[in-house]
């Protein structure tokens, strides 16, 4: 492990690097501050920039760095005018805003600052431990494991949905699948669904798709609501936490760190799940005097959050890492980064490519003293974005999005694609489907049939179900996975109506 | 019914048209070496098609009963934003990808960026005009110049 850390830190301190790792946190947190921009929008409007880099470690630290400053400036916006950029930290807005209100918005951006970075940098230590343990494990893994694999994950993503949304995000992630298919795969020298349509040959372009899943219709949202996206930025001071403050918040970092971290890498439970986790196990294991302060501007209620959605962040880079298999919708775009790039992640990528390894958990501790450092003294200043006008704001989202598709493929027929899937996009949104398991379902697509084709032929047929423990007990997860919900959900009717149950 | 339902009837019929594809017309095409193999390349596809349909049915008839849940917008009551200047931008949008090459880079992208404003109700066109201008500019050296992906700065009848 030592000799990894040394060719991490080797890699990560070249100056480009480190050029790569300031740049990606000033831009994540800039744009990441404006309502209504996530890191999945982002980072897919920065992914034409990193692919055209080359060096995979360059590229993969400025999305990283850019991953981070998104979260951080999400938390700006939610603390500073209620409006989270990122659904990550809409519960740090819950304490965030009131203690701006009370004109301690300077405190509660350093304790967002300071809870972040720890969560960020206890994250990485123990990534820096799991992962290579992970991989190990995962080196004994056959194709048919990876298949089974790759089901369980993407049940865990429908199945983590929520009441009532199981059966559309299921929906959402087989026509990921189903997308992912057209077009010739690397398996069959046959074009398959393309409809004749010869820009359909390659398939669809991934970050055509991914700036119509995402940027697009965000920016489409921003142009349909009414409200103005400014607010009261006022001025900031008592940027200074008091020594009992620290003491108070110590406890609750140390806890999220460690549960943030082990949410972000289970597949489908991202920073957001991880952060109203967070809030809620704080609030409950409070005193009760300290309870009634949550809502109205407690420290804890802050720091719980902002500490659970930065370790889950790191959480989340462990399956892509270790398996290749992406949980959520951002390290799914990072997937499809990595893979134009000629680095396919996976347990090999410790071996194979190590300074790709190392280097992106040495950017992760620099990343997070980067934003720290940097982005104290620059709170005020960073308040500022808000202030653009949305009239200019809207026209140069679209046209991000816009040179996004067109970079990467240099084919005007892709603008056409991005707008009309952008526009299927809205009305999914619309009608509250989730858009990210499609996004997760394309990317997986094409790997799951590979290793689904490969164990076939290994085993001459569907053998390898259960002649495998291991992909038998894994496929009997997934499908228990996606029941749960349902059987819940009828259980509580039941009960609801009279009815006994069974236990 | 719902929105949600009727796009998932519309994505029924979608997964119907795939599932058809994949189970009935795609294998007519198979070498006979290929239909030895245990896999076909409609294989895959065929299991998919079974699983959006199903989902797509248990939406569609409401097994899942989910508490109706009203979203940042309420589609029903669409007339209430700024659904105009979405279309609006929107066509925009297609106009620009159908101009991008013969009007060039540079025109089509300040054109773009100009009228999107205006079109969000701003009026100021010598701070608008100076904004799209220098922005397009530096966009197109960085892509052009930093990352070497050619684009066409100028129309095709100026030599671009």
């Amino acid at each position: 492990m030592l000799e990894g850390l040394l060719i991490g830190l080797q890699t990560a301190l070249s100056i480009q690097n480190l050029l790569m790792v300031i740049a990606g946190c000033l831009i994540g947190t800039f744009i990441g501050m404006l309502p209504g921009l996530g890191p999945m929008s982002i980072i897919a409007i920065m992914i034409p920039v990193a692919i055209s880099m080359g060096d995979p470690s360059a590229a993969l630290i400025l999305l990283a760095g850019v991953y981070y400053g998104a979260i951080f400036g999400g938390s700006t916006s939610s603390i500073l005018l209620n409006a989270p950029g990122v659904a990550g930290t809409v519960a740090s807005s819950f304490d965030g805003y009131p203690m701006a209100r009370q004109g301690k918005a300077g405190k509660a951006l350093t304790i967002a600052a300071i809870s972040s970075f720890a969560g960020g940098t206890i994250g990485a230590i123990l990534l820096m431990i799991f992962a290579p343990a992970l991989s190990s494990v995962a080196l004994l893994f056959h194709s048919s494991e990876y298949f089974a694999l790759m089901v369980v994950g993407l049940s865990a993503i429908a199945a983590f949905a929520g009441t009532g949304q199981v059966a559309k995000a299921m929906l959402m992630t087989v026509l990921g699948l189903i997308m992912a298919t057209v077009g010739e795969g690397a398996l069959f020298n046959l074009p398959r669904f393309t409809m004749g349509i010869m820009d359909l040959q390659s398939g669809f372009g991934f970050i055509t798709l991914a700036m119509a899943m995402f940027a697009l219709p965000e920016a489409l949202f921003l142009v349909l609501k009414k409200k103005e996206m400014s607010g009261d930025s006022g001025e900031i001071s008592e940027l200074r936490i008091s020594g009992a403050e620290a003491k108070a918040i110590a406890p609750v970092i140390g806890r999220q760190s460690l549960q943030g971290f082990f949410i972000g890498v289970l597949p489908g439970a991202g920073a957001t799940i991880a952060s109203f986790l967070g809030y809620a196990v704080e609030r409950n294991i409070a005193t009760k005097e300290e309870q009634d302060e949550f809502g109205k501007g407690a420290i804890k209620g802050l720091a719980a959050p902002e500490t659970a959605n930065n370790a889950a962040c790191t959480g989340s880079f462990v399956p892509l890492l270790t398996l290749g298999i992406p949980g959520s919708g951002t390290t799914a775009i990072l997937l499809g980064a990595l893979i134009a790039l000629n680095v396919t992640p996976g347990p090999r990528l410790m071996i194979d490519e190590p300074q790709v390894f190392w280097a992106v958990i040495m950017s992760m501790f620099i990343g997070n003293l980067v934003l720290l450092v940097l982005n104290l003294p620059l709170i005020p200043y960073i308040a500022k974005v808000l202030s653009v006008p949305r009239n200019y704001l809207i026209p140069f989202i679209l046209f991000f999005t816009l040179m996004g598709a067109y970079i990467g493929q240099n084919n005007a027929t892709e603008l056409l694609i991005l707008v009309a899937f952008g526009v299927c996009a809205t009305a999914l949104k619309f009608a509250d489907y989730p858009l990210a398991p499609l996004l997760i379902g394309f990317i997986l697509g094409g790997m799951m049939e590979d290793n689904f084709a490969r164990s076939m032929q290994l085993y001459d047929g569907v053998a390898f179900i259960w002649e495998r423990p291991m992909t038998l007990g894994l496929l009997v997860l997934a499908v228990i996975l996606v029941l749960l919900p349902s059987f819940r959900a009828r259980r509580a009717k039941l009960r609801a109506q009279g009815v006994a149950d069974g236990d | 019914m719902a929105l949600d339902r009727w796009i998932a009837l519309i994505l029924l019929g979608i997964c119907l048209a795939y599932g058809y594809t994949a189970w009935f017309m795609m294998d007519a095409g198979l070498a006979p070496f290929m239909r030895r193999a245990p896999i076909w390349p409609s294989s895959f596809p065929k299991v998919l098609s079974v699983l959006a349909i199903i989902s797509c049915l248990i939406i569609l008839l409401g097994f899942e009963k989910g508490e109706p849940k009203i979203g940042e917008i309420d589609y029903r009551r669409l007339g209430d934003y700024h659904i105009g200047q979405a279309m609006l931008l929107l066509a925009l949008m297609v106009a620009y990808a159908l101009l991008l090459r013969p009007f060039g880079f540079l025109g089509s992208t300040m054109g773009f960026l100009v009228i999107g404003s205006a079109i969000l109700g701003e009026r100021r066109w010598i701070i608008m005009i100076a904004v799209a201008a220098i922005a397009t500019f530096i966009v197109w050296y960085l892509v052009q110049q930093v990352l070497g992906i050619y684009l066409r700065p100028l129309p095709g009848f100026l030599g671009g």
